[in-house]
């Protein structure tokens, strides 16, 4: 009953004017920087952390979480219309967002990504407000060989999204990998795979860079190519009554995949360092893979687009909990929140509830009515997006190039990353034409520099014994499910060819 | 198509072993006290994308693969004609950006792609050629403050006009 009561004065004080017009602004703002190419919730945040020390600390962290909510409901705008993951979290929400929108569908995945990131952004409330404490206890249980089991159920997902071409998937992850490893030794600090000598590659290969290089540059080279230029890309007729029978088969052909993400994308929000793009990616896989129709992935499914969605926007609300009751930052966005906080005198960490319980509540009710408050802008919105697709092809397709091209200038300001970013488009191209996959590559990479230093640290933890990974109580369990999960195509691979064998 | 999985799992193979050679320049085994080397991970992840090729190519000579039993060529003239047209305007526009700043090669990578590719009439070409990068370029430096390469230094008047804009 405390708990309804302190969430009963958040809600009311986020309701308060000024905040609710704060709400208001920092969700379309949100949105559309979420929208562009290149640009995340982290460049929005970052850029709006001045002016938030205009107005009290409860309403600026009021305005700054409601900017993470809107950007997170823009990431798959772009993956749904232009076939671009403007962020990393956005990246799964491409797999079935764009056949969607190539179908003509467009305005479906644009409702199903709008509703699954309400539910998701609102289950995570919930769970928060019941459940905080006692989650950020289990969080601090996860050390390194939990976070590197935990990545490598991620990458034992990925095989499953490749297709039946393993040993295409394998590589792709362990290129994408590698390509994370590019640049210093984190831990020695010594240069490290300098290619070629080259000394852009000092600085690393960013996960944007190889993003937009795959799907800006090489995706679009591949369907002009395709298509002999004559591209029907879609036909999308926007009406109210449309939207309204879009909302109905969202609900109807994306509720798994919504309820999955949701809950999913939460706890592997919750864990330090993990955040929102392992929990869209994992969401993904074991939405596919529980489904019953799995051959549907990747061609278009409305569960595809509302797994990573409800999980990304529910995993952005569970990072936020680390934040507030440890002082740990669950992902980027949150390290500047934190940052943010310290300086408008606040101190992150177990008391914070305690001694701020007003700022606190206040943050959680703003996550009810930012949410509310997105899906309607977003809902608003989706004519304009869907209206983008009616321009011919041979308008968009230009346009789609400048905005990848400047927008990887923005996220990296190189350069050296912008040919890289046309090296990996080309490439990318003709690893597709040879039924490479790609998307592994690019979530290997998100997930590369998260995976590497928790795999050293757990060895050095034990002198070497790989064993660490499989008699910790945690790490165990989920070492021993991403093995299975990644022997398992092995495994129907065999039973299928004893099977063709005596016919 | 299967010449081609061929030669381009060979030159995976051979830029796997790149990497193998480039990650032994930092230790690659474990060393006591520290921890597995610096070299550790991105050795053993390329000795993968070795294994995998081997795995590619294995398949290929068993005929498992589409490709591999595709007599079919990668792709026609019109296939090449098309790929280096579009490819090798963004190579272009990409390289104009050091020379004319970045919203000039935008500008002149619209012109060429929609007049030259999309042959979109001249009043279309040019409103979008000059409306998008003047977006683009209130955007970026006006409202998100991040600055972009200006070229050469003829282009300085241009900036210098924008700039009194915005500020």
């Amino acid at each position: 009953m405390e708990v309804l009561s302190f969430l009963a004065d958040g809600v009311l004080m986020a309701l308060e004017p000024i905040n609710l017009m704060l709400i208001v602004i920092g969700v379309t703002v949100g949105l559309f920087i979420g929208a562009m190419p290149g640009l995340g919730s982290v460049n929005g945040v970052a850029i709006l952390l001045p002016i938030t020390f205009l107005v009290p600390p409860a309403s600026a962290i009021i305005f700054l979480a409601a900017i993470y909510y809107g950007a997170m409901y823009g990431g798959a705008i772009s993956s749904i219309t232009l076939g671009i993951p403007g962020a990393s979290t956005a990246v799964a929400t491409t797999f079935d967002g764009r056949p969607l929108a190539l179908q003509g569908r467009a305005s479906l995945a644009l409702v199903t990504a709008a509703l699954a990131s309400f539910v998701g952004g609102t289950v995570a409330t919930v769970f928060f407000s019941l459940f905080a404490p006692l989650l950020a206890t289990v969080a601090l249980n996860f050390g390194p060989p939990e976070i590197f089991a935990l990545m490598l159920l991620a990458f034992a997902t990925f095989v499953g999204l490749g297709g039946d071409d393993i040993a295409k998937t394998v590589f792709s992850i362990c290129f994408g990998l590698v390509l994370a490893t590019v640049g210093f030794d984190t831990i020695s600090g010594e240069p490290r795979l300098v290619l070629f000598d080259i000394q852009g590659f000092l600085r690393g290969i960013g996960f944007i860079v190889l993003a937009i290089g795959v799907y800006g540059i090489g995706e679009m080279i591949w369907t002009i190519e395709q298509t002999r230029g004559e591209i029907t890309t879609t036909n999308p007729k926007m009406t109210a009554k449309g939207l309204a029978s879009d909302a109905k088969e969202a609900v109807r052909r994306g509720w798994k995949g919504t309820w999955i993400g949701s809950i999913l994308g939460f706890f592997v929000g919750v864990l330090p360092a993990a955040g929102a793009t392992p929990g869209s990616l994992m969401s993904y896989g074991v939405a596919k893979m529980v489904s019953k129709t799995p051959e549907e992935y990747g061609k278009g499914s409305p569960d595809g687009v509302a797994a990573p969605e409800a999980a990304n926007n529910s995993a952005s609300t569970g990072s936020m909990l680390p934040m507030l009751t440890l002082g740990i930052p669950g992902s980027p966005t949150t390290a500047i929140l934190l940052g943010g906080m310290v300086i408008w005198g606040l101190t992150p960490g177990p008391r914070l509830f305690i001694d701020e319980s007003e700022f606190v509540w206040g943050l959680i009710g703003s996550f009810y009515i930012s949410n509310m408050v997105a899906v309607l802008i977003n809902l608003a919105f989706i004519p304009l997006f869907v209206w983008m697709l009616r321009t011919p092809f041979t308008i968009l397709a230009p346009v789609i190039f400048v905005l990848s091209i400047v927008g990887g200038f923005a996220a990296s300001r190189s350069m050296h990353d912008l040919w890289l970013i046309v090296i990996f488009g080309l490439g990318a191209f003709f690893l597709r034409k040879f039924d490479y996959p790609l998307a592994p590559a690019v979530l290997a990479i998100v997930l590369g520099p998260i995976a590497e230093p928790t795999l050293r640290q757990s060895l050095l933890l034990s002198s070497g014994d790989p064993m660490i990974f499989f008699n910790r109580p945690i790490a165990g369990p989920i070492t021993v499910i991403a093995i299975i999960l990644i022997l398992l195509p092995a495994v129907k691979l065999l039973r299928r060819s004893r099977r063709v064998a005596p016919d | 198509m299967r010449q081609g999985e061929i030669s381009l799992a060979g030159l995976l193979a051979l830029f796997s072993l790149y990497l193998m050679w480039k990650s032994t320049e930092l230790p690659i085994g474990y060393i006591r006290g520290e921890g597995p080397g610096g070299g550790f991970w991105p050795f053993w992840l390329s000795f993968g994308m070795l294994l995998s090729c081997c795995a590619v190519a294995w398949k290929w000579w068993r005929g498992k693969t589409p490709a591999s039993v595709s007599d079919e060529p990668l792709m026609d003239s019109f296939g090449w004609l098309t790929v280096a047209h579009v490819g090798g305007g963004v190579i272009g526009f990409v390289a104009l950006i050091s020379v004319v700043s970045m919203y000039g090669a935008v500008a002149i990578f619209l012109v060429y792609y929609l007049r030259f590719l999309g042959r979109h009439s001249w009043l279309l070409t040019l409103a979008m050629a000059s409306i998008l990068p003047t977006g683009l370029f209130f955007f970026f430096e006006g409202a998100m403050q991040i600055s972009m390469p200006q070229g050469l230094p003829f282009t300085q008047p241009f900036f210098d006009l924008m700039y009194d804009i915005i500020y």
